[in-house]
Formats: structure tokens, sequence, C-alpha cells
């Protein structure tokens, strides 16, 4: 080979890694010496080194208390994706249905959609004049509204509907890889349909799940912008706090301190995940 | 498939149920809106007084609608150009050589789809802050960039592993250059992954919100910023309208390009 064929790809590769080196790579260097700075007042900082700001995450138990919150809800709104979107995929996967492709056009359709306009959708049919309470109150089984806009369910609500196609898909593309002789041997074997699920189906779809439970989970945990939406200032989750920090308070080294806690923390699940099962799965999911 | 087909017993028609459900879950809070955009009262909720237009009309005479709209398009038509570009000479080197690295290139490739977006803007703000450079709209271009990059070097990947290496092997035997060959006979070829790459970063750019609340500079809106400003005064009709002519937009382009890309195969074979 010589020295131009060795080159090439790297030629090839040079604009793509440049661009994510210095926009991904050396801001992240970056803010973990910002979190150092000292802050001084808003939108100035000092350029002495000081670990004030990672005390302050470490003792300040109202960071604790939001980090702790913003797991628990993505862990929920990953959960009930498993949970609502596994038979979906099982159904499309298995079905004989002819227009099966219109199932997949469908769960595609939805990525296309406006992430803002699927949040605030649904202040229409949770809010006051919504569909559920003017129903209800139509029924006469209510008098006053209900109060589901501007909690914490409705936030969760928003954001199983912007994550469910990627479990679905997820989900879908590990059971659409099950050899369907195994199932049959199982049948014959003597396995009724349950047992046959449990025993072949949901074991050899699990790697599809769990990668769906992932992205899921650390979308969920990222996400500002449906408590923003959905929300009330008590629903507000870790990466709100840290928008409220950088952009209203302009306290770059505690907001740089709170970025890469977050970050910290879904790394440390991603390695989890990838001593186990691999990330190539998640790759392939997030093509689909 | 018999296994699976005489299943048809109660677990089944759960399963069918529950289909039908999560169908009608994602996709009936966006009828609504649609719905909505059409009633004549006030306000943006029910119920409904009347047939109307009179929001869309209200919406051409929006200025600020307007300019975010505009900002939007340029900002989506320039993240889709350069990121297309990027991301196809980035899939074409992964695909066709093998080199020292590859694998941990491929994680950095990949990276921006898995970290949080909001680390992500906190940090090209900081960037910025840092070589003491203002926000401008190129900041917004770059960072849509960065975010769209790895879906294109996953589809262009996907579908570059699809076209055989015969073909260019045949070119390179009949005397063709390396540059003729990825201009009569790879880029044909890959055609259908660029139109669909190209549509992918446009609306993955037009689209996003949560890391350009960030980058946007001071006094400009894209048109999801636009609409949560809108949101947070009140709940108006107009912003089902805007909602309706959104999804007209980015529903109908892939659409189309799906069709346009389908034709292109087609008439290139």
């Amino acid at each position: 080979m010589s020295s131009a064929d060795r080159r090439r790809p790297w030629l090839l590769l040079a604009p793509a890694l440049v661009t994510l080196v210095v926009l991904m790579i050396l801001p992240i260097g970056i803010m973990t010496v910002f979190s150092f700075y000292q802050f001084e007042t808003a939108g100035v900082e000092k350029e002495v080194f000081t670990t004030e700001n990672w005390r302050e995450f470490f003792t300040d138990g109202f960071y604790h208390m939001f980090l702790w919150k913003t797991a628990r809800v993505a862990a929920i709104t990953a959960i009930l994706c498993a949970l609502l979107g596994y038979p979906p995929a099982y159904f499309i996967a298995m079905t004989g249905y002819k227009h099966k492709w219109l199932l997949l056009l469908l769960l595609i359709v939805p990525f296309w959609i406006s992430f803002t306009i699927r949040t605030f959708s649904w202040i229409h049919i949770l809010g006051e004049q919504g569909v559920i309470n003017v129903l209800l109150m139509k029924a006469g089984i209510i008098s006053e509204p209900l109060r589901m806009l501007y909690t914490e369910g409705a936030v969760i609500m928003g954001m199983i509907h912007f994550l469910l196609p990627y479990m679905i898909l997820n989900v879908y593309v590990s059971i659409e890889g099950i050899d369907r002789n195994l199932i049959s041997a199982a049948r014959t074997l003597g396995c009724t349909a349950g047992q046959a699920f449990y025993e072949v189906v949901l074991p050899l779809s699990l790697p599809g799940l769990m990668a769906g439970l992932l992205l899921c989970f650390v979308l969920a945990a990222g996400s500002y912008v449906t408590p923003e939406i959905l929300g009330s200032t008590r629903d507000a989750l870790f990466g709100n706090i840290i928008f409220d920090t950088i952009m209203g308070q302009l306290n770059w080294p505690l907001g740089s301190t709170l970025s890469l806690v977050l970050l910290v923390m879904l790394g440390v699940i991603a390695a989890i995940y990838s001593r186990y099962m691999g990330l190539s799965r998640v790759f392939k999911g997030l093509g689909a | 498939m018999n296994a699976t087909n005489d299943n048809r017993g109660l677990g089944w028609r759960a399963v069918q149920l529950v289909t039908v459900l999560v169908y009608i879950f994602m996709f009936a809070p966006i009828l609504v809106v649609i719905v909505l955009s059409f009633n004549d009262s006030q306000f943006g909720g029910f119920p409904m007084t009347g047939f109307s237009f009179r929001w869309y009309a209200k919406l051409m005479e929006n200025e600020a609608v307007l300019s975010a709209f505009q900002t939007s398009i340029w900002v989506a038509v320039l993240t889709a150009v350069i990121c297309s570009v990027l991301g196809v000479a980035a899939a074409i080197a992964l695909v066709r050589y093998e080199f020292p690295g590859k694998e941990l290139v491929n994680t950095i490739l990949i990276a921006p789809a898995l970290v949080p977006e909001t680390v992500l803007g906190v940090g090209l703000l900081l960037l910025m802050r840092w070589a003491h450079q203002p926000r401008t709209l190129w900041l917004l271009v770059l960072g849509h960039i960065m975010l769209a990059l790895p879906y294109v070097v996953l589809v262009v990947q996907a579908r570059l592993i699809g076209v055989r290496r015969v073909y260019e092997e045949a070119a390179m035997s009949l005397g063709a250059n390396r540059f003729q060959t990825f201009r009569e006979v790879t880029l044909p070829l890959l055609m259908p992954a660029i139109v669909a790459s190209l549509l992918l970063v446009f609306t993955i750019s037009f689209d996003n919100i949560t890391a350009s609340m960030f980058w946007r500079p001071s006094g400009v809106e894209t048109m999801p910023t636009q609409i949560l400003s809108m949101l947070k005064v009140s709940i108006s009709p107009e912003i089902n309208a805007l909602g309706t002519l959104m999804i007209v937009v980015t529903v109908g382009l892939p659409l189309l390009g799906g069709g346009l890309a389908r034709y292109l195969a087609r008439s290139g074979r």
C-alpha cells in the first residue's frame, strides 16, 4: 500500500473529525477548566483555581434533590416506554398483515414532526380546555376541570410521547432478527404460545429492549424543554437547572460543573450498559 | 410463520389492541392541533366554534414568525449541505478503507447523538466565550452540523455497505481514475442516501430547540424557539396554525424526498 493510499481515509475523515474535535471534545475540556474557575458576578469569572463550584454541588442538597428526581423521572419514562412499546414492536414483527410497511412508516413520521409541536399538542389534551376535561365535564362526571397539565405526570407523558418511537424501533429490529424456526421448534416440542414467547422471543429480544431503555433514559434525563412546556416550575429537571444557571444567572463556572455532572452520570450509565451489551446495538437503533 | 399465525389467542388479541391504542396515543394529539388550527374561536383550545382560515391569515402578517421561519430555513439549508458533505466523506472512509483507530473514529463520529444536548449546548457556548467570539447565526449552523453528523454517517454507511465494490473496481480497471470513478459510479449509486441525508439533516436542524436555545444569537428566534416564546405568553390559536404549517413542511418534504430518491434509484439503474 502506498503512503497516498494510507493517507486517503484520513483526508476523507479530516473535515468531520476536526469539526467534532473542535465543537465537542475541546469544549468538554474547556468545561472542565471552567468548573474550577471562580464565579465573581453574573457573566464574570476569575481565572483562579478553586474547588468551590464542586463543593457547592456536593454539599448543597438542592442539586442532589434535582439529580435524584431527574434519574427517577427518566427511569419511570424509560420503563413505561418499554411496557407500551414492546407490544406494538412485537405486533409489527410478527403480523402477516400486508401493509406492515405502513405501520413502520407511521413510526418514522413522528421524527419528522417538530418536537416542540408534538410536546405542546398535549396542552390540548390535558389542559383545562383540553379534550379530556371538556369531555368529562360534558358527561357530567366532574364539575371542576382536573389539574393534569403542568404536573410531573404531564412531563412524563410528553417524554413518553416523543421517546416511544425510539423504543418500538429498537425492539422491532431485534424481534425481526429472531430466527422464526426457533419459535416453531419450541411449539413442536410442546410449548404453548405463551411459553414460546417467554422462553424464546423475550430473551432473544432483550438486547433491543435494553438498547431502547438506555436511549430513552439518556434522552429523558438530558431534556429540559418538555418540563418547560408541560411542567410547572416545581417539575424542573436537572437540564432546567443547568439552563437557568448558564442563561439566567450567567454563572458559567457552576453551569460548567453541573453540565459535567450530567455528562458523567449519563456516561457512567452508558458505560455500564456497553460493558454488558456493546454500544453497536444503540447505533443500529439510531440508524433505523 | 405457521407458529406465529395460528397464535391468534387472547394474547395476540391483547397485543393487537395495545398496538392500536399506542398508534392512537402517538397521533391523536397531533390531529387535535391540526383540527384546532381551523377553529374560529378566540382561544386556542376547545370547544370548536366554527371553521375558519383566519389564524393562517393572521400568521402571514406576523413579522416575528416570518423572520423566525426565514432564519430556520437558512440555517437548515446550510447545515444540510455542509453536514452531508462532511458525513458522506467520513462514511466512505469508514466503509471503504481499513486503518488503525477505526473503532475510536467511529465512536467519536457517533458521540454527539449520545451526549446530552444540554451539555453540547453549554460546551459550544463556552468555546465561544473562551475564544472571545460573539454568538452569530454561524454558531447555530456549526452546532446543528455537530448534532446531525452522526445520523448522516449512519445513514450513508448503511447504504454504502450495500453498494458492491466490484462496480468501482470495474470502472478503475476500465481506465477511470479515482475521481472519475467516484463521480461516475459511487456518487450516482449513493444518490438516494445523499438525498435522504440532506432531508434528515434539514429536519434535524429545522426542529432543533434544546441546543438552539443556548446557541441562538440574542434577539434571534428560530421557528421552534419562536413557538416556545409564544407558548409562554398564551396558547393562542395562531400557534395551532403555525404547528399545522410546520407539520405540512416537515412531513411533506421527506415524503416528497422519499419519492424522489426512489425515482432517482430507478432511473440510475
